[in-house]
């Protein structure tokens, strides 16, 4: 019996991988062909680059040329990092005090936030990206407030539904001890938050980061481009790709997220799990 | 304690309150009165009534969209879902290289959707150029190279969300299974997957709700071509607005009715796999 299941093991890892060699064949694709010709890679992606149709690192200058890259991926850094943070103080904060100052005023608000989860970003991108165009916010620093907007709804239920675990007596000692809500909130209820911290960053940045429509519609991409509308934006205008450039983009595109995973993998999996799990 | 509190709205409520008015709920009202209202620009506008929404159905456009799309999250809600929740049967049984697996099959659902339809378009016209094709060649090429790009990008995250369920499984009722002698597929029909139903329901809306508001890849991997066959509810609402001179208006119309579709169809599925999870 023993000795039939080990070998069912044996052969389960066997399958899983070769099925994760499937899984990341597409991107090791994707770094292959960019150093090939142009011509190459529409017609035999699958073969390696030999000697006629290597192209050297000559798809990577094109690419860089073109899009601009390095710009675009200091500019959603920026947006990430900035959005993220702004939005796990602000909406940490707001979930607090909705949660312990219950009336018919900060349920309407709960209510609200719930409800902007349903909605699609189509229902509101036309008039959203407007109103940034006639308020001037079309640059990474006003993007910056539309995220704590559109990205509150989520933040504020998870926090909300942590805060409601935390026990009030210890947030009422801390107060009777002469701390006031300000101090109560940074000094003790943050901390216990601190794991939904993790859990909402990691979601939210997941969001943002690849974020394509909402920068799109609204910052002004003569100046401001973030990676994704930087690859999208080798798709020429009549749907003519530059597929050489294209892949030495991706490529930019996807190693730092590859990295940014291997070392945070654990906390990824596990927020995304806890984010499901309160959702 | 509220009464201390009380005061200090300004500072914690106020910033996302603000951010929260101004960039959804006014956007989200003005959204509704637009789409009764012939309009270019969001200060110029007359009030047309229904006539938007009638002429949403005025092109066949959105409805074939409609239709694309409901087949299109019907396929890859079963599709994603049966082969996360298999994988994640599989991966709990304790095999050697779980952890690498997990970690392998959650990565491309970190790569945001524009790139990943790009890293599909090379992949699947890389195989179809061997039979003279490519993804754009009719609307159900496109159809099946999204559902293949979306289970590859999917199956990852919901399989950690079924692992995290299988695992939450008491020990016991299994051992306890297993003495009275049931066999293995009665165990996963009458133990397992109703002990993991808070899961499905959790993986099943998001799969549903993503489908349907999916964008960045269908722009990336076929931008509706041929000829708008594959085009998807959200890009055909995207190109009424801005492909369009005169359309917005419809725009906002189908923006609205797109909404109440993706709310009614989420929270009606909401409703009917909660009913089947079982108390703990």
């Amino acid at each position: 019996m023993n000795a039939r299941k080990a070998k069912h093991g044996k052969l389960l890892t066997a399958f899983f991988s070769v099925l994760c060699l499937v899984y990341v064949s597409p991107i090791v694709m994707v770094f292959i062909n960019s150093f090939k010709k142009k011509a190459y890679i529409s017609n035999k992606p699958f073969a390696l680059p030999t000697e006629k149709s290597f192209a050297g690192l000559e798809n990577y200058i094109t690419g860089l040329a073109k899009t601009d890259f390095i710009k675009s991926f200091g500019n959603s850094l920026f947006i990430t990092v900035f959005s993220v943070l702004i939005i796990l103080l602000c909406t940490s904060m707001c979930a607090w005090y909705i949660s312990r100052v219950i009336n018919r005023f900060t349920k309407g608000i709960y209510f609200l936030f719930i409800f902007s989860m349903i909605v699609p970003f189509q229902m509101v991108m036309f008039t959203l990206s407007k109103l940034a165009d006639m308020l001037r916010l079309g640059n990474p620093l006003g993007i910056i407030f539309v995220y704590l907007g559109f990205g509150a709804g989520l933040a504020v239920f998870m926090f909300a539904g942590f805060v409601k675990a935390i026990p009030i007596e210890i947030e009422e000692a801390a107060m009777i001890d002469g701390c006031s809500p300000i101090n109560t909130f940074f000094r003790v209820v943050l901390p216990i938050l601190k794991p939904t911290c993790v859990t909402v960053a990691i979601l939210q940045t997941m969001w943002i980061w690849n974020d394509y429509l909402m920068p799109y519609l609204i910052l002004d991409i003569k100046k401001y481009k973030t990676i994704p509308i930087a690859i999208q934006y080798l798709r020429g205008g009549y749907g003519s790709i530059d597929m050489g450039a294209m892949m030495a983009m991706l490529v930019f595109a996807v190693i730092p997220v590859i990295i940014f995973y291997l070392i945070c993998q654990k906390f990824i999996i596990e927020g995304v799990v806890a984010g499901a799990v309160k959702g | 304690m509220d009464r201390a509190l009380k005061k200090y709205f300004p500072i914690f409520v106020l910033p996302t309150l603000a951010a929260f008015i101004l960039w959804f709920i006014i956007p989200f009202i003005m959204g509704l009165y637009l789409s009764f209202c012939e309009f270019t620009t969001v200060t110029n506008t007359t009030f047309v009534g229904l006539s938007n929404y009638m002429r949403v159905f005025s092109d066949g456009g959105f409805v074939y969209s409609f239709m694309f799309t409901t087949a299109f999250a019907v396929v890859s809600v079963l599709t994603i879902n049966v082969l996360a929740f298999t994988i994640a049967m599989l991966l709990t049984k304790g095999i050697r290289g779980t952890n690498i697996f997990r970690t392998v099959f959650f990565m491309p659902n970190l790569i945001g959707g524009i790139v990943l339809g790009y890293i599909g378009m090379l992949v699947l016209n890389g195989i179809l150029i061997n039979f003279d094709r490519t993804i754009t060649y009719s609307g159900a090429y496109g159809f099946w190279g999204l559902v293949i790009l979306m289970n590859w990008q999917q199956i990852g995250y919901m399989m950690v969300i079924y692992i995290a369920g299988i695992q939450n499984i008491p020990g016991e009722l299994i051992e306890a299974a297993k003495i009275d002698g049931a066999r293995p597929s009665q165990t996963l029909r009458h133990i397992t997957i109703p002990m993991v139903m808070p899961s499905v329901t959790i993986c099943v809306f998001l799969t549903l709700t993503n489908s349907f508001k999916l964008f960045d890849q269908n722009l990336a991997l076929t931008a509706g071509a041929p000829s708008d066959k594959s085009a998807m509810l959200a890009l055909n609402i995207y190109n009424t607005f801005y492909g369009r001179v005169g359309w917005e208006g419809v725009g906002q119309a189908k923006a609205v009715l797109f909404f109440a579709v993706v709310a009614v169809i989420g929270l009606v599925q909401l409703g009917i796999t909660r009913r089947k999870e079982v108390q703990q």
